[in-house]
């Protein structure tokens, strides 16, 4: 249809299993490019993209402009402290005037659920969710899946427990969502004042013992503690919650030998996971991030190419 | 010879909170002088209302009309005729304008200009706190000298329930409301919906039940011996229960909710939908269930709309960022005829009771039934009649409504105040 808006990504709450399948493998065919000597195609090089980060960000920022040169786009760097923002513009105008302009295609990254829905109901461009409040943060969850099937071969059938912060989390959010989808089992836990109500409606276990959740898991996702985000006292001190819910090494011996550990970062050491395990044998913490930029890649080249067939 | 003040209504069913009957309603000079089968009176002006039923006219109890201090949102003028355009004779106004109406001069100012306006009636809510800061009470009785009928601080809870005490031992002499919005603050902190299932799921931050029930308990312990409370906007299970315990105990405690509450759920909220977003939120489907209950058993005294006009640029925003609140006005009588007469069959009584009996004995206002003697304040409602909510349809300034799109079936077909046809459907 002429009219139809583009595709954008905002959650994979909206995507179906083949969907979310299809980038995986267009982000396995991008991560080839990695190993040549000249890490660059030309396949968006008539596309600027703009990314707005209304919150700090160093990896997925970083991640995404890499992957922007990688496909050969202009990108347009965007933070609210140097711009109009400050001036009281409003979202609505910030992104209808750089549309304006002509670039072709948003990421945000925002702290406020529902603010790239609001981009996108809002222009004619695809906009691509680079986390939003605690609602969704869908590539960070497709580069974790990406980890998952490169360590493990598949997803279906996979233990999975998120530990941690799970109602302030995005990262756990889009997880859940994508990894049921295919068909994972996935366990959260965390301290009981930190578990969003009905979090079982989407299909996950909870638990509040931390060795329950890891034992048999094939993946350990540790959230990172948002000490930013803690309104209110969810907990007394990180002491204790290293105590109580901290991923060490002592914890680990009740998981099974090759239980993968990963983590979005940025990482508390000696809070969410100790140092002896961020930089134990089975993280893939560094992997992830690596990966970020391959299905970034295949998740702008999709959205652009789509558009451009419309 | 055919006065206009003078009123002959007949062959509708005249519907009172104890019985209904096929009658003629003689109005003259503003009042009801007559209510029987067949009258004959060759000065009035006759309309024929076949079909048609007359209810004591409805009363708002809790409206926000923006003036002074938010003109581009709403006006005494556009909300009092979004009311009569609504089917609704009477509203109370809230005192959180800019300045905060606070004094007798405000009221005053209020009660003028609603006069000169000559549509639906203006009964205003001063302040019970100066400013509104629930740390002083205001000059409660210069209000009431001057046409306050009720008092409270909505938008923001009476937190020091020491002053809460004050206030209900201070007005007692008076008989005047103290209405109370009751939420406690740490408990819903920078919610912005129902916390829940579909809060997880959009991942915005909630406004749990227990900070609406926490605070009405703790209101109804201090009303227990210290005076009289109307607790506005109910919206949770929670809080239902509590009401009709304290009814039982005895506690002059009288309670309202608003049609989106009986209406709506939290599941319109789904993909951000900043017209879905009010204080207290709309919640699930059991406390729908429960609100309806409510109402059919007395525990709820009364429909109030919590009108609440914003401009589009305080809704089209993130919804966090978006304003609280939704218009209801123009809408209440239609989704009360759909939701409570249509599909939970609500006796027309029981409607003359909570939208306008109710009403006027918490206000002390002598008005609620449709008998000689009363003042002619009539709301006439099409029970047959199909809606649809058209956004262009409406009075008010302002259009954030998440009944937009909605269609049902029975709305307002005349408004009568003070004897005189305030508005009329168009025929």
């Amino acid at each position: 249809m002429i009219n139809e808006k583009p595709k954008s990504l905002l959650g994979l709450k909206d995507l179906t299993r083949l969907e979310i399948e299809n980038i995986l493998q267009q982000a396995t065919l991008f991560k080839e490019i990695f190993n040549r000597p000249i890490k660059k195609v030309a396949t968006l090089s008539n596309k600027v993209v703009v990314s707005l980060f209304y919150e700090p960000s160093t990896r997925t920022k970083a991640s995404f402009d890499l992957a922007l040169r990688m496909l050969g786009a202009g990108s347009l760097g965007f933070t609210p402290a140097s711009s109009s923002v400050t001036k009281g513009e409003t979202l609505i105008d910030t992104v209808k005037n750089l549309e304006s302009m002509g670039v072709d295609a948003i990421i945000i990254r925002h702290g406020m659920g529902g603010a790239p829905h609001l981009v996108a109901s809002n222009t004619n461009i695809p906009v691509v969710n680079a986390g939003d409040g605690f609602n969704e943060h869908p590539t960070q969850a497709l580069l974790d899946m990406f980890t998952m099937i490169e360590e493990k071969g598949y997803i279906e059938g996979k233990k999975v427990a998120i530990i941690g912060d799970i109602m302030h989390s995005r990262v756990a959010r889009s997880n859940i969502w994508g990894l049921t989808k295919c068909g994972a089992k996935v366990i959260v836990c965390g301290p009981p004042s930190l578990i969003p109500v009905g979090i079982e409606s989407l299909g996950v276990t909870v638990t509040n013992n931390v060795e329950e959740a890891i034992e048999d898991a094939d993946f350990i996702n540790v959230l990172r503690v948002q000490l930013e985000r803690q309104k209110g006292s969810f907990f007394p001190s990180t002491r204790e919650y290293h105590r109580e819910y901290g991923i060490t090494a002592q914890r680990l011996k009740k998981a099974k030998s090759d239980a993968i550990i990963m983590h979005p970062g940025p990482m508390n050491r000696g809070v969410e996971i100790s140092t002896e395990v961020a930089d134990g044998p089975y993280n893939v913490i560094l992997e992830q991030v690596r990966n970020g930029v391959a299905v970034r890649m295949a998740v702008l080249y999709m959205l652009l190419m789509r558009s451009k067939e419309i | 010879m055919n006065s206009p003040e003078n009123l002959l209504l007949k062959n509708a069913t005249v519907v009172n909170p104890e019985s209904s009957q096929v009658a003629d309603v003689l109005i003259q000079n503003g009042k009801i002088t007559e209510v029987a089968a067949h009258i004959e009176n060759s000065e009035a002006h006759i309309i024929d209302l076949k079909g048609k039923f007359i209810f004591p006219g409805f009363i708002d109890l809790h409206v926000h009309l923006r003036e002074p201090g938010q003109e581009e949102k709403e006006t005494l003028a556009t909300g009092l005729a979004a009311a009569v355009h609504g089917g609704i004779t009477a509203v109370c106004s809230m005192p959180n304008t800019n300045p905060i109406t606070d004094n007798e001069y405000f009221i005053k100012f209020l009660v003028d200009k609603a006069w000169e306006i000559n549509k639906a009636k203006l009964y205003p809510i001063g302040a019970i706190t100066k400013q509104s800061k629930g740390e002083e009470i205001s000059e409660i009785v210069s209000m009431i000298r001057a046409g306050a009928m009720a008092f409270s601080d909505d938008g923001l809870p009476l937190e020091n329930m020491l002053v809460l005490r004050r206030a209900l031992q201070y007005i007692q002499p008076y008989n005047k409301p103290i209405i109370l919005h009751c939420e406690n603050k740490h408990l819903s902190l920078d919610g912005s919906m129902n916390e829940g299932e579909l809060s997880t799921i959009l991942g915005l931050p909630g406004i749990h039940r227990a900070c609406e029930e926490a605070s009405i308990a703790q209101s109804i312990e201090v009303a227990k011996y210290f005076g009289r409370i109307h607790i506005a906007h109910v919206s949770t299970k929670g809080s239902v229960e509590i009401i009709r315990l304290a009814k039982q105990r005895g506690i002059a405690v009288t309670a309202e909710t608003a049609p989106h509450y009986f209406a709506l759920t939290e599941k319109d909220v789904n993909n951000y939908n900043t017209n879905a977003k009010m204080n207290p939120p709309l919640r699930t489907e059991e406390d729908r269930r429960a609100i309806i209950e409510g109402l059919r058993d007395g525990t709820l005294d009364a429909i109030a709309t919590d009108h609440a006009p914003h401009a589009v640029d305080d809704k089209n925003k993130e919804f966090n960022l978006a304003a609280f609140g939704i218009i209801g006005l123009e809408t209440s009588v239609m989704v009360t005829m759909q939701k409570l007469v249509q599909e939970e069959g609500f006796p027309l009584e029981l409607i003359a009771k909570i939208c306008s009996t109710n009403p006027a004995n918490i206000l002390g206002v002598h008005s609620g039934h449709v008998k000689a003697g009363y003042v002619a304040d009539l709301t006439v409602i099409n029970k047959e009649a199909n809606w649809e909510v058209k956004d262009y349809q409406l009075y008010s300034k302002s259009k954030n409504t998440p009944f937009i799109g909605m269609q049902g079936k029975g709305k307002a077909f005349m408004t009568i105040v003070n004897g005189k046809i305030a508005w009329q459907e168009k025929v």
